[in-house]
């Protein structure tokens, strides 16, 4: 009887945490996930669909020292573009404009770094001043002129890369542009002063140089980012806008003034994820193949909607789209293409639309459980 | 053959941790009127839909004409002449009435299944002519009246020759003229021989037409009765299990200074340019409750969101004490002294996706007792919050972490009122504080009105019932068209005067 008790208020405990339902739910919906791309694997070559290809994805990540470092260099700017997009979404706005942010807030970054020559602090700041207005821009539309953020977003995804990338190229001529690599000069070489410091990183992850404390930085900044949504006046005004404009408006809130700023921390934080990555020498810009838009961006999505939106959750979500892209990469050739993880990333993401499917449906059981001990007491009596 | 159309015995529904219908039982004679009466939450429209083959029941059984049915869907229902009126209409709004009365039954050729609707609209005229039913086969559901439209679902019943007709909530949308034109409308399909279950919670309507009563409370059958020999005293207390007030008692009116005074003011429509308040002057004092009455859709909304700011007005003055606030934004307004409760606790009343005690704090967490440095003060918000529940006696599953959205309607109202009471402001507008709640709650809600007054506050209240327009207030303006078309003193006025001055067939001043 005492343990009966004692187990009823646990589970009843669990069916009403919120936290313990969401991981819970974005747990499944990540096992599920996997399950479906075994399938899809089987169909491309059903042979290797187990030991050469599901666990090589799941694998590769921690096999080496030199994987896990580009897990976590490649997480950092997700992170960060997940974040863009979280913090827009608990404030009601969808900003499918992180593409567009992290591409200004590359070309920012790049810029203080190759032609000014300035530390990497002040490299990222400009990123993020980059990234911040180009999201004011569909902030400033929507609540003025009532334009949907979304349509004003993409137009102005396009028009910053092609604009970024007719700056960094120049007809062959701007001082970023190394005709040798025919991509941007490598900051190693050309601007070491501006590199995010790497502070004994590296060395913890065979050499790969890549690897900074730009994770720290993401990591950090999350944190920022859930105290202000949840701890802060300005927080709650935001979140009270998301769930109830109207409501929002009556209570006094300037819901237009939020919208906008809103859209500006979302584009700061994609531009800092672009400032991460270029700093951080994980790659350098292609101003001529460049022309599809990062593909950082459009992750960011994929991880905020697994983590909920949830600030912190975006760090592990990220973490983990990282850790199975970098599998994906792993995958022999022989038998898949690296895009598979792509695939198996698209399938949880799909199925994260269920997510709030399952949180009810564990919530039903974990309830069930309660009510049936309840009964069982009553029968006692 | 029995004496009963339909009997529902010993019915028992359970959904998982309520048991929402527990051994009830409803027997349904031929051609009565028979009322379904209960608060909301005792379990109406859940015996309803299991009547109508929406859910299934775990025990009990259901009879028609002394067999045994099994309902498995509305199909089955349809079948066996059991027709509905819901309380949201199922109609396409794009359609015209016609269309929408044989949707489902379309006569057909035989062979590539043309439309044959010449038969229907004979059949559908025939009977909107027996039973008084007055509709324009030909009209778009989307341009004809909420009357019109329930119209409309009643031929949709009568078309597939139900006898057993379920009205839940009928006049809930309507206005006092189409509300007695529904009640000799449904007294009319009783002479003709239909059945008719008629779910509400009004008591004035039951007395009107129902020839017997049955009473549920949280789940429960309380009794059936005859309408003829019960009081209504008598069926409220069955409904709510005490005693309830129905009559307020009200001290003797002493009106103070103006607070709040509003001199021409004029709102106008962004779509079609039309004024929704037209030059509109009039004042509240300190003490006083009055009250704009007026058919829904008369320009009240309009009105209350130009004096709380939610819309800009074109020109006019509107005043709080001496302060100008025509040109305020809605915080200042707020800041200034005005509570508002306003007319759609959904749409404007809460965030119901925060907690509890997050609206509690909705117009206030900016405050220096909330926040300190951009930063709230949880603790002090939780006490906060925890005072006014236990003041106002708001009820929720969890307390002040419990999601606005899983309370109950009357609390969620109960827990905007605590807000705007304890913002101690002079001006209180309460527009449509009782819609939809069930008795024991709109008798909490008028009396806590009559508190505001009693305590020297200025109390608008804007109210569609007309029950409450003739009891609460001390003043009555009623509003037609945009404009206010007479002034009334609720004590010597009566329900078919006030009717006249809603429907603009009569004005002074």
């Amino acid at each position: 009887m005492e343990s009966n008790k004692e187990k009823k208020s646990l589970t009843a405990r669990l069916a009403s945490s919120e936290a313990f339902l969401s991981v819970a739910a974005s747990l499944i919906c990540i096992l599920i996930g996997l399950a479906l791309g075994v399938v899809v694997l089987a169909i491309i070559n059903p042979a290797h669909a187990f030991k050469d290809g599901l666990l090589v994805i799941l694998q590769s990540g921690l096999k080496s020292p030199r994987n896990m470092g580009t897990v976590l260099a490649n997480a950092a700017p997700l992170i960060m573009t997940g974040l863009s997009v979280g913090f827009a979404f608990k404030t009601g706005l969808f900003n499918i404009g992180a593409a567009g942010q992290y591409t200004v807030g590359a070309f920012g970054a790049l810029y203080c770094a190759l032609v000014l020559h300035l530390p990497w602090y002040l490299c990222l700041l400009v990123a993020m001043i980059f990234g911040a207005l180009w999201g004011a821009i569909p902030g400033i539309f929507k609540a003025y002129l009532n334009i949907n953020e979304v349509i004003t977003a993409i137009m102005f995804n396009w028009i910053g890369l092609y604009m970024v990338n007719d700056i960094m190229y120049g007809k062959g001529k701007s001082p970023m542009y190394d005709l040798a690599t025919t991509k941007t000069y490598s900051l190693r070489k050309a601007a070491p002063e501006s590199m995010i410091p790497s502070c004994g990183m590296s060395d913890m992850f065979g050499k790969l140089q890549s690897v900074t404390i730009a994770i720290f930085i993401a990591v950090f900044l999350a944190l920022v980012v859930y105290i202000v949504l949840n701890k802060t006046t300005f927080g709650y005004e935001l979140r009270a806008c998301g769930f109830n404009k109207n409501a929002a408006q009556y209570a006094g809130i300037n819901d237009k003034r939020n919208i906008i700023l809103s859209m500006t921390i979302a584009g700061a934080l994609a531009g800092v994820g672009a400032g991460l990555y270029y700093l951080s020498t994980v790659a350098e810009w292609n101003p001529q193949v460049s022309t599809a838009l990062p593909a950082i961006g459009f992750n960011g999505i994929s991880a905020a909607l697994l983590a909920c939106s949830n600030p912190i959750g975006t760090i592990f979500s990220s973490l983990f789209i990282s850790y199975i892209t970098v599998g994906g990469t792993k995958l022999s050739t022989q038998y898949y293409t690296k895009e598979i993880a792509d695939v198996i990333t698209a399938l949880i993401i799909y199925l994260c639309a269920f997510s709030l499917l399952f949180k009810n449906k564990i919530r039903a059981v974990l309830a069930g459980k309660t009510r049936n001990i309840n009964v069982g007491k009553g029968g006692d009596a | 053959m029995s004496e009963y159309i339909i009997e529902m015995l010993n019915i028992t529904k359970e959904f998982p941790g309520i048991r929402a219908n527990d051994n009830i039982t409803l027997q349904l004679r031929k051609g009565e009127i028979h009322a379904l009466l209960g608060e909301n939450g005792a379990g109406k429209s859940t015996l309803m839909s299991v009547l109508f083959g929406l859910y299934q029941p775990e025990k009990g059984e259901i009879r028609k004409n002394g067999e045994v049915v099994r309902i498995k869907d509305p199909n089955d229902a349809n079948a066996l002449g059991i027709g509905m009126v819901h309380q949201h209409f199922k109609l396409v709004e794009v359609f015209s009435v016609l269309d929408n009365i044989i949707l489902g039954v379309e006569p057909a050729t035989k062979r590539l299944g043309f439309l044959q609707k010449s038969d229907a609209r004979k059949k559908v005229l025939a009977l909107s002519e027996r039973y008084g039913l007055k509709v324009d086969p030909d009209a778009m559901i989307e341009d004809i009246t909420v009357g019109m439209q329930q119209r409309t679902e009643i031929l949709k019943m009568l078309y597939r020759d139900n006898e057993v007709l379920i009205f839940d909530e009928p006049t809930a949308v309507l206005t006092p003229q189409e509300i007695d034109e529904l009640m000799k409308i449904m007294k009319g399909l009783a002479a003709e021989g239909k059945s008719i279950l008629f779910i509400t919670h009004k008591l004035d309507e039951i007395k009107a037409v129902a020839d017997r009563c049955t009473v549920l409370r949280k789940g429960r059958y309380v009794g059936t009765v005859d309408v003829a020999t019960t009081s209504k005293e008598e069926m409220s207390e069955m409904m709510v299990g005490r005693k309830v007030q129905l009559v307020m008692d009200k001290k003797p009116l002493t009106p103070g200074e103006s607070i709040l005074s509003v001199q021409n003011l004029t709102v106008r429509s962004k779509k079609h340019g039309k004024p929704l308040v037209n030059n509109v002057s009039f004042n509240v004092r300190r003490g006083e409750i009055a009250c704009i009455a007026g058919i829904d859709g008369n320009g009240q909304s309009e009105l209350v969101y130009a004096l709380t700011g939610l819309m800009k007005a074109e020109s006019g003055k509107v005043f709080l004490g001496d302060k100008e606030i025509s040109h305020m934004t809605v915080r200042e307004r707020n800041l200034a002294g005005i509570s508002h409760i306003p007319e759609d606790r959904h749409k404007h009343g809460l965030v119901l996706d925060y907690t509890l005690e997050n609206n509690l704090v909705l117009k206030r967490y900016f405050d220096k007792q909330f926040s300190e440095k951009g930063f709230l003060k949880f603790a002090e918000i939780r006490q906060y919050a925890e005072g006014l529940i236990e003041k106002f006696d708001v009820r929720s599953g969890q307390g002040p972490v419990t999601t606005a959205r899983s309370m109950s309607g009357g609390n969620q109202q109960k827990a905007i009122i605590a807000r705007e009471i304890d913002l101690g402001n002079d001006l209180l507008i309460a527009v449509q504080p009782t819609r939809g709640l069930d008795v024991g709650a709109i008798e909490y809600i008028r009396k806590e009105l009559l508190r505001q007054r009693d305590s020297g506050k200025a109390v608008l209240l804007v109210s569609l019932e007309l029950d409450e327009v003739l009891e609460v207030p001390d003043r009555i303006l009623v509003m037609y068209e945009g404009e206010i078309v007479g002034e009334l003193d609720p004590k010597h006025t009566t329900a078919k005067e006030l009717g006249l001055y809603m429907a603009g067939a009569q004005r002074k001043g």
